[in-house]
């Protein structure tokens, strides 16, 4: 940048912004190492946020350089060139270019993978031609021992620096930040530029004639803007901040250049400067590119029809169960604390609204919010080992045949397997996709599958209305019943994310692209970061969600507060941890009598009653409503309400007081809830979103309440259909 | 070229082919053009998913995954090695998937 800040091509940083620390971009293609670069520049210093709207997350931190300056590093998400289609490609561009409003950034450091050498420096050539500050990261060079390019030669052609980094082991950070400092002190403008032909060149130069005065700098950059609005300015591009004025010359210039090829030339000129440049970068010509012989070994067994899918499964059944079972000493362990102290505040505390607030509201609702973390912690430790290895990329490459038939990505298995325990989890890990797109489709169909909240609800609920007999003495109906539920959930997550995926997330057609790195030890230590941050994000973003929900889910059940005398409060329904099987008791059970009328007076319980006409037609009474309404604490949470509803106190996942008082209920001298009642419950169960923390966690990822309350919308809708399907199909074939 | 084009995805494992046409919408070809396939280039089919989907190529040194409906609209001619310019002292066995310059 040989220029004035006069020329930046948007919003010469504001007067706002004046003050704050220059911007250093860190940009790459996907998967060279750009996120552990980064980390070794900003160290534990690091910021996640997300990028409004959409699932991208943006990461920043301050970097003090070694002359004293201090800088924010920007990571971007990584793309392979600057004509953006994807959401991520859109905010590199937007970030790299200073479109929309971001400040232009002082340096720009592009991470390269040296054994992807030649399409990881297509993105670089753009970013030079463009008249950038760059200096290149020269990542993983001990990858290919063998034939490595040399930096040198790479610096001599492209007209910038270049530092060899090795951001596992934190290698060439030191020297990274000196080049940053040359950069910032002293700009520099690479010389490589593509020969492109005479009429390429005439194009590009009447497009640029159409650039905003704004944007306007040298000739050589005017050009090069210009070559880059021909190929990525059109129709369909979704970019910003684009003057129609320069839209209108694009199309003119295309229309009027057929038959020639001009996206083809360009990029053809690009590769052709490339292709000639490698002969001069590697020591030895007859050996590039280089091999990656063991990991071709290790991918002879890995990817092999058998033996690949049955590690595949092994590891696999190796997740789920880390999920399942051995995050459960961690969870009790958690609820019983809560409870302890619940216990010990209603001792030490006097009675009344203050000690149910704190109680219920706080400490209920602070536990079920660490209550996810063992999950969380456990998934992403899996996650992060597979990633790291390089295993996650051939889980992609394996399932992608799978998951490509329901319009989802090969990566969507992982998340997708973990939303069988628990959807807030599977949410978080749908991060290790990608595209925004496939993102979104995922976590949408996420919350359908048979979470491990649902299992006592099914329970109760099958064990309560189903009689244990068997079909053909010998076939268990409730057994069976059970089996049902998974297929059904299994099955309707299937149809919706094909459905949602032509329909509320379609996506572009972008072609697909999957890279296999090598294989390499995980990096512990990485690994536990991304952890740490994961339990972070969610703690401090998800938790004060999930946190206010579960006071406000207390307050509806608590008030308005009736005189009855008690010594202990009915025990909220909006405690998930209250309802874990490691229950205390509390002093003496309230008298039921008493607690029941409290919560058919609570708003609740008049809610419950108001919607009573609503789900009359899925056979369902006020009771079951209110119970509805508080399962949206936690699935499971459903239990306790209709304990409370039917005032069989404090209840447990056995439940057994309460499945008597479900069989005995009559309505006109006939049983109130048969099994009919009983399928449609179970239905609803399956396809609602009766869960706070989901719709947290999916406002989290989204940075937006559009996305959970399509979530919310589209599950509600879809359980109310199926159960009154349900209901009435079999009202009306006489059941 | 007197070899008929096919499509990538009709590829047999190992196969070396020279990229003749990227098909498709415009976003679309450009992606897979960026990504290396340009006309001109050589490309190899390196491996296929157990499933037959999706394949692995080498092009230009750098391997590259893509679906087999993505391939298929990519116009190849196969066995292009013997027109490959020797520009490089290059093990025939060992080939990598040096760019051919100069192709149409």
């Amino acid at each position: 940048m040989t220029t004035s800040e006069g020329a930046s091509l948007v919003a010469p940083e504001s007067a706002g912004t004046a003050a704050s620390a220059p911007v250093v971009v860190l940009v790459g293609n996907p998967n060279v190492g750009k996120t552990s670069v980064y980390n070794q520049l900003t160290g534990e210093r690091a910021r996640i946020g997300n990028y409004p709207g959409i699932t991208v997350e943006q990461r920043s931190g301050s970097l003090t350089l070694p002359e004293g300056g201090a800088v924010t590093v920007v990571d971007l998400p990584g793309t392979y060139s600057l004509s953006a289609r994807s959401a991520e490609e859109q905010i590199a561009l937007e970030a790299l270019l200073g479109l929309d409003g971001l400040p232009r950034p002082k340096v720009v450091v592009v991470v390269i993978d040296a054994g992807q050498l030649s399409r990881n420096l297509y993105l670089t050539l753009q970013l030079v031609e463009l008249g950038l500050n760059v200096v290149v990261a020269l990542n993983m060079l001990d990858e290919v021992p063998e034939n490595p390019p040399s930096p040198t030669a790479l610096a001599n052609f492209l007209g910038v620096p270049v530092v060899v980094t090795d951001g596992r082991r934190g290698a060439g950070a030191g020297e990274l930040k000196r080049a940053i400092d040359r950069a910032l002190a002293q700009p520099r403008v690479g010389h490589v530029a593509p020969s492109y032909s005479a009429e390429l060149v005439r194009d590009a130069d009447e497009v640029a004639l159409a650039l905003p005065a704004a944007w306007r700098d040298t000739k050589e950059r005017d050009r090069a803007l210009g070559f880059w609005a021909l190929s990525s300015v059109d129709a369909d591009d979704e970019l910003r901040d684009i003057p129609l004025t320069l839209r209108e010359r694009c199309a003119e210039v295309r229309a009027r250049a057929e038959p020639r090829d001009i996206d083809r030339e360009l990029i053809a000129a690009r590769y052709a400067v490339i292709d000639g440049a490698l002969e001069r970068l590697y020591a030895r010509v007859d050996r590039h590119p280089p091999k990656r012989a063991s990991s071709e070994r290790v991918d002879r067994i890995l990817l092999h029809p058998v033996w690949g899918f049955a590690i595949f499964l092994g590891l696999m059944v190796v997740v789920f169960q880390a999920l399942f079972s051995w995050s459960d000493p961690a969870i009790s362990l958690i609820e019983r604390a809560a409870a302890f102290l619940s216990e010990r505040l209603t001792a030490l505390l006097p009675a009344g609204i203050f000690r149910d607030l704190l109680v219920q509201g706080v400490i209920g609702g602070v536990g079920n919010v660490i209550v996810f973390l063992p999950q969380i912690l456990l998934l992403f430790l899996m996650i992060g080992l597979l990633e790291d290895s390089g295993y996650m990329a051939r889980v992609a490459f394996l399932m992608d045949r799978v998951l490509r038939t329901l319009g989802l990505h090969g990566r969507a298995f992982v998340p997708m397997l973990s939303g069988f325990a628990c959807a807030v989890p599977a949410i978080l890990a749908t991060r290790t996709m990608e595209r925004q797109r496939d993102r979104l489709l995922t976590m949408l169909v996420i919350p359908l599958m048979t979470c491990s909240a649902r299992l006592p609800v099914y329970t109760l609920i099958i064990a309560a209305l189903f009689p244990p007999s068997h079909w053909f003495g010998w076939l268990p109906v409730q057994g069976l019943l059970m089996v049902a539920m998974y297929a059904f959930a299994i099955v309707t997550t299937l149809l919706v994310a094909l459905l949602l995926g032509r329909t509320a997330v379609k996506g572009r057609r972008v072609p697909l692209v999957l890279e296999l790195p090598p294989y390499r030890m995980p990096s512990l230590k990485l690994t536990l970061r991304s952890m740490l941050e994961r339990a972070q994000v969610f703690l401090k973003e998800a938790g004060t969600v999930i946190l206010a929900c579960t006071i406000a889910l207390w307050a509806l059940l608590a008030f308005p507060r009736t005189t009855v005398s008690d010594t202990t409060p009915p025990r909220a329904a909006a405690s998930h941890v209250a309802s874990g099987t490691t229950n205390p008791r509390p002093a003496a059970p309230p008298p039921a009598v008493e607690a029941e009328d409290r919560i058919r007076n609570s708003y609740g319980g008049r809610l419950g009653r108001a919607i009573e006409p609503v789900f009359a037609p899925l056979g369902f009474d006020w009771k079951i409503d209110v119970g509805i309404i508080g399962a949206f604490a936690a699935r499971e949470v459903f239990i306790s309400t209709l304990g409370l509803v039917y005032g069989v106190g404090d209840t447990d996942d056995e439940a057994l007081p309460l499945r008597e008082k479900l069989k005995a209920e009559t309505l006109d001298g006939k049983p109130r809830y048969t099994p009919l009642v009983g399928l449609s419950l179970l239905v609803f169960f399956a396809l609602s979103c009766q869960c706070m923390s989901t719709l947290a966690v999916v406002r989290r990822e989204t940075r937006t309440w559009r996305w959970p309350a399509f979530l919310f919308a589209y599950m509600t809708t879809l359980a109310y259909a199926f159960s009154f399907v349900v209901y009435q199909g079999g009202k009306l074939l006489g059941f | 070229m007197s070899t008929p084009t096919r499509s990538l995805a009709e590829l047999a494992l190992a196969d070396v082919a020279c990229v003749e046409h990227v098909g498709g919408e415009r976003s679309f070809r450009r992606r897979l053009m960026e990504l290396g396939l340009v006309p001109g280039t050589r490309v190899e089919l390196k491996a296929v998913a157990p499933l037959g989907d999706p394949l692995e190529l080498l092009v230009r040194g750098s391997s590259l995954s893509i679906r087999r409906a993505d391939a298929a609209l990519v116009r190849v001619t196969p066995g292009s090695r013997s027109e490959a310019p020797a520009a490089h002292a290059v093990a025939p066995a060992r080939l990598p998937a040096t760019p051919v310059r100069g192709a149409p």
